[in-house]
């Protein structure tokens, strides 16, 4: 019943993928196995690029290595359809090789494509897929190539919404992009966390790695209200915050690359924030200290989110191409373009939690 | 009538070797290499002239011979040779010392340029130090980007130093070129920086929790920039100006050791601080610092003026100089290739076995390892 009222979103939903959760896509680069993962999926159409997807592949070069008594590589993309474990055995053999001996490449940025694409993605799939059941709709509006920026509401005290966005992206993308984020300076300050954000594609948000990366064509995602929306108290639930000061506008502008504007809703509701503790949150330097019914008082268990239902919404893009290099010089220009962009995202939500049956289900 | 170039810090192997290089250019006439040691190899045609860049005679040097060419490569990280005759005593081989001959050997070398009115050129050599290395820079540097955080101590601040009386005496003397190269770690079979010798640990303390980019560049490559920034510009480049140098690409400190086949023992800041004053005591490296901080946020620079206004490609990638340095060290604890045996190894251990039993799923199949 639900399905029917979403007449709106319905025509951008990806293809069939109706209650079943969004269909895996285990990266380009091992392509050749995602078959046997969800090999219900087989009578899909998308699949038949399977043989070419796992054709050129790194990924088979260094399980040849693996292998590399046996003579040939033990996985014939074309050929026979190996065992999904024995394959999957091999993948991983590869996967350690080049882990042990360091021949994997990063980019400038920190990027590891080898690690996000086999461990980080693997490891917050099942909280995507099974624990927040994320619905990922209208993602034909990033565009196949060139950049793009996402912007996307902000919430949840911790920023998994992020996270999600980005395995929305990266697991039901047509053309397979990769989201690269915007992250706040205190994750980059934090030990651990700023390695494994560098590694997942993760940038400082400033305007020279933005540009930067928008002139490489990536498609970055921001999420400007910042900690102000993060961290907002759960009393003022998907009301967007101030935009920052719209510098992801002008960004986009100089890169002459559309907005695409990206709304998430259940988010807000994992760790309901009923209070701050701004004394403990000033004397850890953080911006602030979440007290949730739960947190701190049941300790770490507190800490784990409410298993929401989660819906993430990608709208039409706004292009931003056909304006003067002046117009970068206009501040009504960007402060116009900066509520456009936020008051889409706002009526989006609004949109979407009236037609929200509950907010586990 | 041919150019007559100076070589500062001509004692040092890196510029050594930019002396014996620059004398087979046909439009130089004479070279004159100035150090306060003599230098360890031959430097071939050149002359040598032993003398203090941070004493007045300098100036001396430059009116004499008529110089029009001044290459300064004294501004160094490292300890000088302890080799030679002169000036080896204790005092040369501090950190001060080393700080003098950086920033009051570039105040007194400008000072004597400025005076001279032969002297059309001058090539200095920084590096990316200037930068500094914080959690808040942005990930990729220009040669417009300002430091967050300026380098505190160290050879990071001599060479902002330095580059700050470069700026003023370009300002004076406006018809002199002015080209001042920002190189990334410097690497190569025969380096002596200090990340050399940091790699050269037979085991590597890192900064738990952090993996910093790298970007290195090839001796090789540093020989050519050098060339290029020290000759007229060739046509539609331009050789004056401040310029990122760095090989393409980057690597991740845990891919360096990897690489390298020397394990890392990640410790807290505060331990790695006992570390380095540990190592310093045994006289092993200098772990400074500034190269704590590089060692954690890491540093990538931007090489597009490089590249299209200098003109310059380098030869070397960040991994190619980094294998060619990997070569020249030996294997360390770890071999990669070693690791790569053993998994291939357990490889065919785990996926022939299951293949001999033949099917556990049942229905027909064959082994991935079946030839």
């Amino acid at each position: 019943m639900a399905d029917a009222k979403v007449i709106p979103f319905g025509e951008d939903r990806p293809r069939g993928a109706g209650e079943r959760p969004a269909r895996r896509r285990t990266g380009r680069r091992r392509a050749g196995d995602a078959d046997s993962g969800t090999g219900a999926a087989g009578a899909e159409p998308s699949l038949s690029a399977v043989p070419t997807g796992g054709a050129d592949t790194g990924g088979t070069g260094g399980t040849g290595g693996a292998g590399g008594t046996g003579g040939s590589p033990p996985a014939p993309p074309a050929g026979g359809e190996p065992e999904g474990w024995e394959r999957r055995l091999a993948t991983g053999l590869a996967f350690l090789r080049r882990r042990l001996t360091g021949e994997y490449e990063v980019d400038e940025f920190g990027y590891d494509e080898d690690l996000t694409e086999h461990v980080l993605m693997s490891a917050l799939r099942p909280l995507y897929e099974s624990y927040f059941r994320v619905e990922a709709r209208g993602l034909e509006n990033i565009p196949d190539t060139g950049g793009a920026l996402v912007v996307c509401n902000h919430s949840g005290t911790l920023p998994l919404d992020g996270l999600m966005l980005q395995v929305a992206v990266h697991d039901n993308h047509p053309a397979g992009r990769t989201l690269r984020l915007l992250a706040a300076d205190l994750v980059f300050m934090l030990p651990v966390v700023n390695e494994l954000a560098r590694k997942a594609g993760h940038t400082l948000a400033c305007a020279e790695d933005a540009e930067r990366l928008l002139e490489r064509g990536e498609v970055v995602g921001v999420m400007p209200e910042g900690f102000k929306g993060i961290g907002k108290p759960f009393s003022e639930r998907y009301k967007l915050q101030r935009f920052g000061r719209g510098g992801f506008v002008s960004t986009a502008l100089r890169a002459g690359v559309p907005i695409v504007p990206c709304s998430i809703v259940g988010a807000e509701e994992i760790y309901p924030m009923i209070g701050n503790a701004r004394t403990v949150a000033r004397l850890l330097g953080l911006p602030y200290f979440p007290l949730t019914p739960t947190f701190p008082w049941l300790g770490p268990l507190g800490a784990v989110p409410l298993p929401t239902k989660w819906t993430i919404q990608f709208g039409e893009p706004i292009p931003t191409d056909g304006y003067t290099p002046e117009a970068l010089e206009d501040p009504m220009l960007m402060f116009n373009l900066t509520d456009q962009v936020r008051e889409t995202i706002q009526h989006t939500l609004y949109k979407l939690l009236v037609e929200r049956r509950s907010v586990f289900f | 009538m041919g150019k007559v170039v100076l070589v500062t810090g001509a004692g040092r192997q890196l510029a050594g070797r930019f002396v014996r290089r620059i004398q087979r250019e046909p439009e130089v006439a004479r070279v004159i290499a100035v150090d306060v040691v003599p230098p360890e190899r031959d430097l071939g045609e050149a002359e040598f002239v032993q003398a203090d860049i941070r004493q007045p005679m300098i100036a001396r040097v430059l009116v004499e011979h008529a110089v029009d060419t001044v290459v300064h490569l004294d501004v160094t990280g490292t300890r000088p040779p302890t080799f030679g005759v002169g000036g080896t005593t204790k005092a040369t081989r501090g950190r001060a010392a080393l700080k003098e001959t950086n920033v009051i050997g570039t105040m007194q070398l400008l000072g004597a340029c400025q005076k001279a009115p032969s002297v059309r050129r001058l090539v200095v050599k920084s590096s990316t130090n200037v930068y500094g290395s914080a959690s808040r820079d942005p990930a990729v540097f220009d040669e417009s980007t300002p430091a967050k955080s300026l380098p505190s101590g160290g050879f990071a601040k001599d060479t902002v130093e330095v580059e700050g009386y470069v700026r003023g005496f370009a300002r004076r003397r406006p018809d002199v070129a002015v080209c001042v190269l920002r190189f990334a770690n410097i690497l190569g079979p025969r380096a002596d920086t200090p990340l050399a010798e940091y790699f050269s640990l037979p085991v590597l303390p890192t900064v738990l929790g952090y993996d910093p980019r790298l970007q290195f560049v090839h001796e090789d490559d540093v020989m050519e920039v050098l060339r290029i920034a020290a000759s007229e510009p060739r046509r539609s480049t331009l050789n004056s100006g401040t310029f990122n140098i760095a090989g393409d690409g980057v690597l991740l400190l845990s891919q360096t050791a990897r690489r390298l086949g020397r394990p890392t023992l990640p410790l807290l800041l505060p331990a790695l601080t006992g570390v380095r004053s540990l190592l310093r005591l045994v006289g092993m490296t200098d772990f400074s610092p500034e190269q704590v901080r590089l060692l954690t946020h890491g540093r990538v620079v931007r090489t597009r003026e490089m590249r299209e206004t200098l003109g310059f490609e380098p030869k070397y990638t960040t991994a190619e100089t980094f294998a060619d340095f990997a070569r020249g060290r030996g294997p360390g604890l770890l071999p990669p290739e070693r690791l790569a045996r053993a998994v291939d190894r357990l490889g065919e251990a785990l996926l022939d076995r299951p293949a001999d039993g033949s099917g556990t799923d049942g229905g027909p199949r064959r082994s991935p390892l079946a030839p």
